[in-house]
This record gives structure tokens, C-alpha cells and sequence, in this order.
């Protein structure tokens, strides 16, 4: 469903992602993985048209968004949420979900200032749009609550609403349980798998490797910019490239501790695995 | 009581007030209010829902202002035709800037604003044969027909402007609690909390801000058209950046992003002023602490100090669940 060929950016002389060409299967759960500094956030800034590529080119769906501003791409059905619980913590859980439904809207200006038809209909869509996105995450009980008092797990849901109620049919999930205690990202485990049995595809960009090797149906790994490898999750932590990305980057005080238990592990011995309860 | 009947109810009161024959000082003093809230409002479009600050607001009450003075003496066009062009002109005017300076953010927007504030003020300062330079525009006429109308109703003339700026007052709030409360004015509270997380969200940021800046720069020319055919003479000096912070500070006092606040402002604000008139530039020692105290204790202004304090008295329908709660059900 998403084709990307030959994609990077450099800032400067800093190539961030540098020739990364991979699909994306509908229908899947795809992780995105690698060391920090790798380019895996850069990658999904460049798919939502948060940035612009330097080189290569995007296709969704058969057409090319390359070049498109965010809002065209998220009009085109790619919605993600942040890495940090970023939504609006002041308006209510209803207003966040209804601010992702924007993009389904057209009345403007003239419409608000004239209370014209189409008015009155965009908004008893938005509300209507933002309630179905807050029960597919299990927040229609909260709609009327501030979204700044629900739990980090509660505000996760509020963004991953946000991004639904734009009706997308590929969902970009940058960390999605960063800051979640286990039980939590228990819990956002099997919403992802939920919304997956929905009709909708997943690309999330994970460190917790519990959460990656037991949701993911595809692996793509990332170093230095660049694709290192791909596969089923049994493939790429079998895979030597991947061993050694992860161990060279432990050697220089990287964060290989995170897939592991922190005790040194032996070469080849490195816990890529769903036995990792750790992370 | 319900928000629109707070708003029936002061407009209701403040329309009995020529009634009862007041001097034409205290009729001065509300069409001057009204005025400065009118162009409060145009402000608070921006900086209060859309959270952009522009520097230029006066700029815009001056092209209004301009506007309607030229269109009426060069050109001899009635009033009633030169005001509306006049906001027209405005909110093209806003246009232009936006596409320009929205292409900053934060900081540098203010200040690119700011910059061409002054610009603004110097054009309508220097250019002599439109503007009348510094002698400005005199003898702009009051609006055909409104002394005639006053006279017929028993009224002066300052009577019949009052209730001219009433009307427009009532126009502009209608105008903004619409904005706000629609699917455009959600999308600016969405782009206030941050650009990029509304691009993310599939807002079209940059177009959404343009159409609030022109919204906000229409009210400041409507404000200014009104001023112009009020006062009869036209200065630069009122078109200038003393004249945007002045505004800023009625806003700021009034309460940033709230319906009532640009009208509590510039009504508590302007009366205080006029009383300290006798002080001349020592007023400020009276505003200065006044704006320190407000900032430490009601960043939100009157407006938002009058909603914490009656959120506070009346306990809400049913205890919302704490935090752990909330979380739970949801999950």
C-alpha cells in the first residue's frame, strides 16, 4: 500500500535517512526498528509529509505523495500521532478527536459567520465522527472530560483517536507506549490488534521490544540512516546485520539494554525475542 | 443563566442608557468603549483563539479609518458604501500581509507584524496627497440620515452614534462567538496549540490562518470606519504600534481568548484612563502595578478570573471520576 523508493533527507551534511527503499503491506502490523539516532522517527516525518525528502519518492496507494503538505497526505488517509502525548490537554477529550476530523470537513469561514447548511452539517458530522473514533479507543465515556486528566495511557488513546477520526487507512504510531508501565502496554497492544482486525494498517516506531516482537507481523530495521534489514520478526533477529548493529552500538554505550536484562549478554546471544519481558 | 442571556441582558441594559438623558461626555465615553472593543475583538481572533500575535492591528484600523475618510470627502461616496468597502479593503490588506508573514512563526511573526505596523502608520503619515499627511483628514461627515433618525426618535445626534455603536458592538460579537463556535473556529483553537500538531492532525494551517487574519483585520477596519465618521478627523498617530499595545493591554485585561474579555477590557480600562486623564503621563504609574498585579494573579483577565471564581461556587452536576478511574473505564 506504501511504496517508498530510494527515500532520504540530509540536514546539512547530516544524512538522517539516506536510501531506504521498502513496502508496506495493507493489512499489517509493520515496526520500525534500530538504535537511537538511527532515522526511524525521520523516516515517519518523511511518509506523514512532515518533512520533505531531498531524494527518492513516495507512493500511497498507487499515487505519488512525495512532494504533498501534510494535510494533503493526511487527506489521502495516513494519519499518525507523536511520540510524546501530544494533544490538546486544555479542550476536552471530544474537542481532540474532533479537531482529527477536520480534514473529512469543508464549511469555512463564510459558513461559520452565516450558519449556512453546510455549517451545521460538517458539524454534527465532526461530533459524530470524533464519538465513533473515541469508542473504537474506548474513550466515549470520557468525551467530556479535559483530555489533561486522563492517565499517559488515557492521553496515548485521546492521539490515536485524533488520528482515527481523520478516517485513515494507514496509522503512523511514533512510540506509542513510551512511558507506559507493562499492564498499560498490555492494554495498548491489543487496541493496535483491534483496530488491525478493523481494516486498518499499522507503522509504529517502537524501543520496547516485548511490545514489537510480540505485535508485529513485519520487521525493518534502521542504522544509520539506512535499511539494514526486513522481515518476520523470527527473520531479523536471527539476522547477523542486526546482531551487530545492536551489539556495536552497545559497545559504544548505545541502548542495546533495552532488549536486554541488562546483564552483559554473550555474542549471538542477544535477546531479540518474545521471551524479552523487560523492555 | 445561560451565556447568550448574560449577552441579551448587557446590550438590553446598555441600550436604555441615551434613555434617560445622559451628558454627551458619558455617551462619548461608551461609544469610545465600544470602539476599542470592537477592535479588541478583531485582535482577540488572532492572538486569543488562533494564538498568533500580530503587531499591525492598528495598522488595519487605520486603513479602515482611511479608507472611509478618503471614499467619503475625495471620492463623495455616501458613508453607508464606503464603510463596508472600506472593511473589504481591510481584510485585503490582511490577505496581503498574511501570505507574506505567515510564512514566519512565533516571535518573528510579532515582530515582522510589528515592522510593518510602523510601516503602515509612516505610509498614511507621509503620504500628503491621500492622506492629508500630518494635518490628517478633517471633516468627515457623520453617516447621512443618522441625525435626521436620532431627531426623529427624540435624540441627539450623539445618541443616534451610540446606538450606531451598539449595533455594530452586537454585529462583531455575533460574528466572533459564530467563528469560535464552528468548525473553522475549532480548527484555529487546534493551530493555537501548536502548528505542527495541527498540520499532523490534517488542518490546513496556513489557509485556516489567513482566513483569521482576515477576520481580524475586517473587524479592525470596521472599527476604524465607525471611528472615522465619529470623530470627523483623522490623525496618523492613532494608526500606530502605541495604539496596537494599548489595544494588547485591553485585551490582556479583559481576558485573552474569552467572548467577554474584549469587552471588559477597553470598559474598565478606558473609563479608568479617562479618570486619570488629570495625570497625564503619570497614569502610567497607575497602570504599570495595575498590569503587574493582573499578570501574577488573573493571567486570564477579568474574563477568566470571573470563570474560576464561579467554577468554584458552583459544584459540578456529578463528582468526575479521578484520574485512575477514568483511565480504567477507558481501558
Amino acid at each position: 500500500m506504501l511504496e517508498v523508493k530510494n527515500l532520504g533527507i540530509h540536514f546539512g551534511g547530516n544524512h538522517a535517512v539516506q536510501d531506504v527503499t521498502a513496502s508496506i503491506e495493507a493489512g499489517k502490523i509493520t515496526a520500525i526498528i534500530g538504535p537511537n539516532g538511527a532515522g526511524k522517527s525521520t523516516f515517519f516525518n518523511l511518509i506523514s509529509g512532515f518533512y520533505q525528502p531531498t531524494s527518492g519518492s513516495i507512493q500511497f496507494l498507487g499515487q505519488d505523495i512525495t512532494r504533498l503538505p501534510t494535510h494533503d497526505v493526511v487527506a489521502r488517509g495516513i494519519a499518525r500521532t507523536f511520540q510524546t502525548t501530544t494533544i490538546y490537554r486544555e479542550l476536552s477529550v471530544l474537542d481532540n478527536a474532533m479537531i482529527g476530523h477536520r480534514v473529512r470537513t469543508r464549511a469555512g469561514l463564510w459558513d461559520a459567520l452565516l450558519r449556512t447548511g453546510r455549517e451545521r452539517h460538517d458539524e454534527e458530522e465532526s461530533r459524530a465522527g470524533g464519538m465513533a473514533a473515541l469508542e473504537r479507543v474506548g474513550l466515549a465515556a470520557q468525551a467530556g472530560l479535559p483530555a489533561g486528566a486522563l492517565t499517559q495511557e488515557g492521553q496515548k488513546r485521546v492521539g490515536i483517536a485524533m488520528a482515527l477520526s481523520s478516517d485513515p487507512k494507514l496509522l503512523l504510531l511514533d512510540e506509542p507506549a513510551a512511558g507506559m508501565n507493562p499492564e498499560e502496554t498490555v492494554n495498548l497492544m491489543a487496541l493496535i490488534r483491534e483496530l488491525v482486525v478493523g481494516g486498518l494498517s499499522v507503522v509504529l516506531v517502537e524501543h520496547k521490544m516485548s511490545l514489537v516482537m510480540g505485535l508485529a507481523d513485519e520487521i525493518l530495521v534502521m542504522h544509520h540512516g539506512q535499511k539494514i534489514a526486513e522481515g518476520t520478526p523470527a527473520q531479523v533477529s536471527r539476522d547477523p546485520a542486526v546482531i551487530e548493529a545492536y551489539l556495536g552500538s552497545h559497545a559504544h554505550g548505545g541502548q542495546m539494554g533495552q532488549a536486554t536484562n541488562g546483564d552483559a549478554p554473550a555474542p549471538g546471544a542477544v535477546q531479540l525475542t518474545k521471551e524479552s519481558k523487560h523492555a | 443563566m445561560k451565556g447568550w442571556m448574560w449577552w441579551v441582558a448587557v446590550f438590553a441594559l446598555a441600550a436604555l442608557v441615551p434613555l434617560f438623558g445622559p451628558s454627551g461626555y458619558v455617551l462619548d465615553i461608551g461609544v469610545n468603549i465600544m470602539i476599542y472593543a470592537i477592535l479588541a475583538y478583531g485582535l482577540n481572533v488572532l492572538l486569543g483563539y488562533t494564538g498568533q500575535l500580530p503587531l499591525a492591528h492598528a495598522g488595519f484600523f487605520g486603513i479602515g479609518a482611511y479608507a472611509t475618510g478618503i471614499l467619503t470627502l475625495k471620492l463623495g461616496w455616501s458613508f453607508w458604501l464606503a464603510w463596508p468597502v472600506a472593511v473589504a479593503i481591510s481584510a485585503l490588506a490582511g490577505l496581503l500581509l498574511g501570505l507574506v508573514a505567515f510564512r514566519t512563526k512565533g516571535d518573528t511573526f510579532a515582530i515582522f507584524t510589528l515592522g510593518v505596523g510602523v510601516i503602515i502608520m509612516l505610509v498614511i503619515n507621509k503620504w500628503d496627497a491621500l492622506t492629508g499627511g500630518n494635518d490628517g483628514l478633517n471633516g468627515i461627515m457623520p453617516p447621512a440620515g443618522l441625525e435626521a433618525l436620532s431627531k426623529s426618535v427624540g435624540l441627539k445626534l450623539s445618541g443616534g452614534f451610540y446606538y450606531l455603536a451598539l449595533i455594530s458592538l452586537a454585529l462583531t460579537v455575533i460574528a466572533v462567538a459564530r467563528a469560535r463556535g464552528s468548525v473553522f473556529g475549532r480548527s484555529l483553537i487546534a493551530i493555537r496549540g501548536g502548528d505542527d500538531l495541527a498540520r499532523s492532525a490534517g488542518i490546513d494551517v496556513y489557509s485556516h490562518k489567513l482566513r483569521a487574519m482576515m477576520l481580524s483585520t475586517a473587524i479592525a477596519g470596521f472599527a476604524g470606519g465607525l471611528y472615522a465618521t465619529y470623530l470627523g478627523f483623522l490623525g496618523s498617530a492613532a494608526t500606530g504600534p502605541i495604539q496596537t499595545f494599548t489595544i494588547l493591554l485591553y485585551l490582556l485585561v479583559g481576558g485573552l481568548g474569552t467572548l467577554a474579555g474584549p469587552l471588559l477590557g477597553p470598559a474598565l480600562m478606558y473609563t479608568l484612563a479617562q479618570n486619570l486623564k488629570g495625570l497625564q503621563d503619570y497614569q502610567y504609574i497607575v497602570f504599570g502595578p495595575l498590569l503587574v498585579l493582573l499578570i501574577m494573579f488573573a493571567p486570564q483577565g477579568i474574563a477568566g478570573l470571573w470563570m474560576r471564581l464561579t467554577a468554584r461556587r458552583t459544584p459540578p452536576p456529578a463528582a468526575p471520576p479521578t484520574q485512575k478511574e477514568a483511565s480504567r473505564a477507558g481501558s
